[in-house]
């Protein structure tokens, strides 16, 4: 690999634009009048290699351009997720397929059929999430490599080529060179600036750093975006659902095993005009009294088993604590967070009937049957018994007429009692369901009246375990640190040399000129230098045919 | 408290307008070079920063009152996104000092808090999704980082206005307009919306629902556009019968008011293009015709290089951990966090561009108008077109 060696003695790599050092350009700049700063003329491996097919995947990926390309991509991409729901908001019991036609009509038939209903989880999309994160990479690496050796290298004394071509530049006679030199040194410290003198030079630096936010803030996208990759790694992150009825304690699915919670209590709360806050009054008017939820909570104990798993035996348990899961406050525990989201009010649990005779409306005594376990048995005393023959939880009749269960859940309870009386020793048999009663075998004496129905709140919780987001907090932070070095600082640099009895003074800044400019006024205020011009504004008015600029 | 804090947010309003005369004012000052201090734009900060207190004490009165922070639906978002824009303005008016950025900041400001006005204003209790400081930090973050980035917009407004050729029809002189013209239409949808409000317009229509359920509806203004299968109900008898009826599956409503909204623009548009004789942009031209363009143009990045920081941490970062707390998930493809994404991806596009491409000046410009557009599609369209789970209570 040839070198560029400049007269000033630096060697340089090779396509490096102007000397890392002295500044001093290596390549013909033709009538340019500025050098192109960007990157300090470093020789960038994409600018300089471009043989082979790694050179050629290497200076395609570094390029500013795919990037900002890949970026446009991805908004389209997003933008038109946004079109129609996407399908894990449209409800869970529809054919998709069916769904988007009836409700979008052609246009939601062919946002299925494209397969856009799922296109954040598409192939394609996470293969443009993918690709920017090569873009990433390959952009960062190709430059700051390069960007750091030039800055570590440059030299304080800078060849007139490289003053001459700065954007801010100028020249200027003072009477007493030294003491003008002296006075800008230290001025420029006052500012805050890292001052190097050689030979009577200055260069004058300050908020480098700043020129690493960009690098900085990738790799905190880059750590992101492994965090968000990690999440489909087994055992990184747990997502799941579980329904606690009021009063039951059952296992906490995902923890295999290691913990359980019981429900106390579901609460549902609604904003009541009266009982809160008045101003809120004209808002409760508009949606309607009790119709705008104010609390949805799960009372619960966390219990965690000891001793070891022995299967069909009732687990040991300790409590490990009580809490009351609101939505913005979820229970946490061992890298696990459960969370209120959803509930279900007023669920049968119990059904009561009295026996009672049917002519004289006289009572024997109360059955309840637990809609989820029920009993076969209910001893009444006095000779008066109750026998539960068959239980239907969710009750139809089958496609033979006999009847039959939908499921288990009891959405419609029916029952086959056997009832026991003194005087009906052999007992009656009586089918009881919601507003009917069948006596299959003739007339009964007795019947089982119905005495009510006990009910509860079901919560739906979502168990949480994600180990990814740490990874994920911490690319953010150093995304965000990346950031803000970047864009609230800038990189000024100051040069002034003594050529030929004159001040040579030149500066540049890698963004917010305008600063710059203000601050290089108040520097030479009153030491007799001119302020250097601004050759960018100077080309444009020339080219704007020398039309009059307002105030600064 | 709560009638102190409206009237407190009506004095900002009519002070913002009160300033922008001032701003005008210092244009016409300087066009005839006098010299000494220039008194019209020291009034005008000066009016604008009592406005801003006045609007802050809206702020902090209204939230004494709720007992949260006023910024829990669409009126409150974004009257505070007002709020921010102007604070913004009264910064980078320190650093630049930069009259005509008041001129045309306060303008947008004011049309901002006129568009919320139009919203329902009474205080809502909060759902239990909103109970949460994240509320305050991730939503007045968010704002506060739009508003930064929307006077990027103006900046670069005024750059275009300057620098755009008005002596012949061309692409940049058409989308010019455009942007004009959906100033006007805001300010349409305002003058429109008070005039009906105030009328006390009322008709209520029956109508099938895509779900084929009988529901009702009522419109507060003129039915151009009927519901699916709609029919006026008994009380609403006389009332105008719409000219057209529309699917099930389009909002009826709000489709109507974007068309009386756009009808007021339009008519708007066109007596102010008679009266003037000739394009907005060319009419504005002379106001700015001592702007020094590159210090606008810095303007408009220094804008988007301070915005940008801010409204990632708000709108995404902050999002994200609110999410992962009330939603049990950082990210949810929720229109509203996708369109945060795609605003986040456009000012990483814009910076980049002009970064490394070099896209100073009018590229630069018309890439923060865009920005702009975005970031108001996602304020006006997704709250109240697409509407997720971000969908405010009280749009109805």
């Amino acid at each position: 690999m040839e070198q560029v060696k400049c007269e000033c003695g630096h060697v340089n790599p090779h396509g490096t634009a102007f000397c890392e050092s002295c500044g001093k350009p290596l390549v013909d700049l033709g009538e340019r009048p500025l050098l192109d700063m960007r990157y300090e003329g470093s020789a960038r491996r994409s600018q300089t290699y471009k043989k082979t097919i790694i050179d050629q995947i290497w200076a395609f990926f570094s390029s500013v351009k795919v990037g900002v390309a890949l970026i446009v991509i991805t908004l389209v991409a997003s933008a038109i997720g946004t079109i129609f729901p996407q399908q894990m908001y449209i409800p869970p019991n529809v054919d998709p397929a069916e769904y988007y036609k009836q409700q979008y009509g052609w246009a939601g038939k062919l946002y299925y059929e494209l397969g856009f209903n799922n296109l954040y989880g598409s192939w394609w999309y996470i293969l443009l999430i993918a690709l920017i994160g090569v873009s990433l990479v390959i952009c960062s690496l190709d430059r700051v490599i390069p960007l750091y050796r030039a800055l570590k290298r440059q030299g304080v004394k800078r060849h007139p080529h490289f003053l001459e071509r700065q954007r801010l530049f100028g020249v200027s006679h003072v009477s007493d060179l030294d003491k003008t030199m002296a006075v800008l040194k230290e001025r420029l410290a006052a500012r805050r600036y890292h001052v190097r003198e050689e030979g009577g030079h200055l260069l004058a630096e300050k908020g480098r750093f700043s020129r690493w936010g960009p690098y900085v803030n990738h790799i905190g996208l880059i750590i992101f975006l492994i965090g968000a990759m990690l999440r489909s790694v087994p055992g990184m992150y747990t997502d799941r659902v579980m329904w606690i009825p009021e009063g039951e304690t059952k296992e906490i699915p995902g923890t295999n095993g290691r913990y359980f919670l019981k429900s106390e209590k579901f609460i549902f709360e609604t904003y009541e005009k009266g009982k809160d806050n008045e101003v809120f009054n004209a808002a409760i008017d508009r949606v309607g009294n009790g119709m705008i939820a104010k609390n949805y909570q799960t009372n619960v104990v966390l219990y965690k088993r000891v001793g070891p798993v022995i299967p069909g035996a009732k687990p040991k348990l300790e409590k490990v604590k009580e809490y009351p899961i609101r939505v913005n406050e979820p229970l946490k525990f061992d890298h696990y967070a459960l969370y209120q989201v959803d509930f279900r009010l007023n669920e049968p649990k119990a059904m009561s009937f009295q026996l009672a005779d049917k002519q004289s409306g006289k009572t024997f005594g109360t059955v309840t049957v637990d809609l989820y376990d029920p009993k076969e048995s209910y001893n009444l005393g006095h000779g008066y018994r109750v026998e539960l023959l068959s239980y239907f939880p969710d009750f139809e009749f089958d496609e033979d007429g006999n009847p039959s269960t939908k499921s288990r859940v009891p959405n419609n309870p029916a029952f086959v009692f056997k009832m026991y009386a003194p005087d009906r020793p052999k007992g009656e048999v009586s089918f009881v369901a919601i507003r009917q009663t069948i006596e299959p075998f003739g007339d009964n004496k007795y019947k089982m009246a119905f005495a009510g129905l006990q009910t509860r709140n079901v919560s739906g919780l979502t168990v949480r375990r994600d180990f990814t987001l740490w990874i994920l907090g911490l690319g953010g932070v150093i995304f965000m640190i990346g950031l803000i070095q970047g864009m609230y600082w800038n990189h000024r640099r100051i040069w002034v040399q003594r050529i030929n009895g004159e001040l040579w003074i030149a500066a540049h800044t890698n963004k917010n000129w305008f600063g710059l400019k203000n601050e290089l006024r108040r520097l030479l205020d009153g030491t007799g230098v001119a302020m250097p011009t601004d050759r960018l504004e100077e080309e444009k008015q020339a080219g704007q045919g020398g039309q009059a600029h307002g105030t600064a | 408290m709560a009638q102190l804090s409206s009237t407190l947010l009506y004095i900002a309003f009519v002070l913002y307008l009160i300033g922008t005369f001032f701003f005008g004012g210092a244009i016409r000052d300087k066009r005839k070079e006098r010299q000494g201090k220039d008194r019209w734009s020291q009034f005008g900060i000066a009016v604008t920063i009592i406005g801003f207190l006045a609007q802050v004490g809206y702020f902090v009165t209204r939230w004494i009152a709720a007992g949260h922070a006023p910024v829990s639906n669409l009126f409150e978002f974004t009257t505070f996104f007002g709020m921010m824009l102007v604070a913004a303005f009264i910064i980078i008016y320190f650093i630049y000092r930069l009259s005509v950025l008041g001129l045309f900041a306060l303008p947008v400001a004011l049309l901002v808090i006129a568009y919320a006005s139009m919203f329902p204003r009474e205080i809502s209790p909060l759902i239990p999704a909103l109970q949460s400081d994240w509320l305050h930090i991730h939503v007045t973050t968010a704002a506060a980082g739009e508003a930064i980035l929307a006077i990027s917009f103006v900046a670069g407004l005024i750059y275009l206005i300057r620098v755009v050729d008005q002596s012949k029809p061309s692409k940049r002189t058409f989308w010019l307009e455009v942007v004009m013209f959906c100033l006007i239409t805001t300010l349409g949808f305002v003058i429109v919306s008070t005039a009906f409000g105030l009328s006390g317009y009322e008709a209520k229509f029956t109508w099938i629902d895509k779900n084929k359920q009988t529901a009702e509806v009522i419109y507060d203004m003129p039915a151009l556009v009927g519901p699916h299968k709609g029919e006026l109900a008994k009380e609403s008898a006389g009332r105008m019968e719409p000219l057209v009826e529309m699917p099930a599956m389009i909002n009826a409503k709000k489709l109507n008011t974007v068309l009386w909204s756009l009808m007021a623009g339009t008519v708007l548009y066109i007596l102010l293009r008679l009266g003037l004789r000739k394009r907005i942009a060319a009419a504005l031209q002379p106001l700015v015709k001592n702007v020094n363009l590159d210090l606008t143009d810095e303007i408009s990045y220094r804008a988007v290089a301070i915005g940008f920081p801010v409204f990632t941490l708000g709108a995404l970062i902050f999002a994200m951990i609110w999410a992962q707390i009330a939603w049990t998930r950082f990210w949810g493809w929720d229109p509203k966090e996708v369109w945060a994404l795609i605003t986040w991806l456009f000012y990483a596009a814009f910076l980049h561009l002009r970064l490394s491409k070099g896209w100073h000046g009018e590229k630069s410009a018309w890439l923060a108008v865009i920005g702009f557009a975005i970031i108001m599609f996602n304020l006006v369209a997704v709250n109240l077109v697409i509407a997720g789970l971000h969908s405010y209570a009280g749009t109805s």
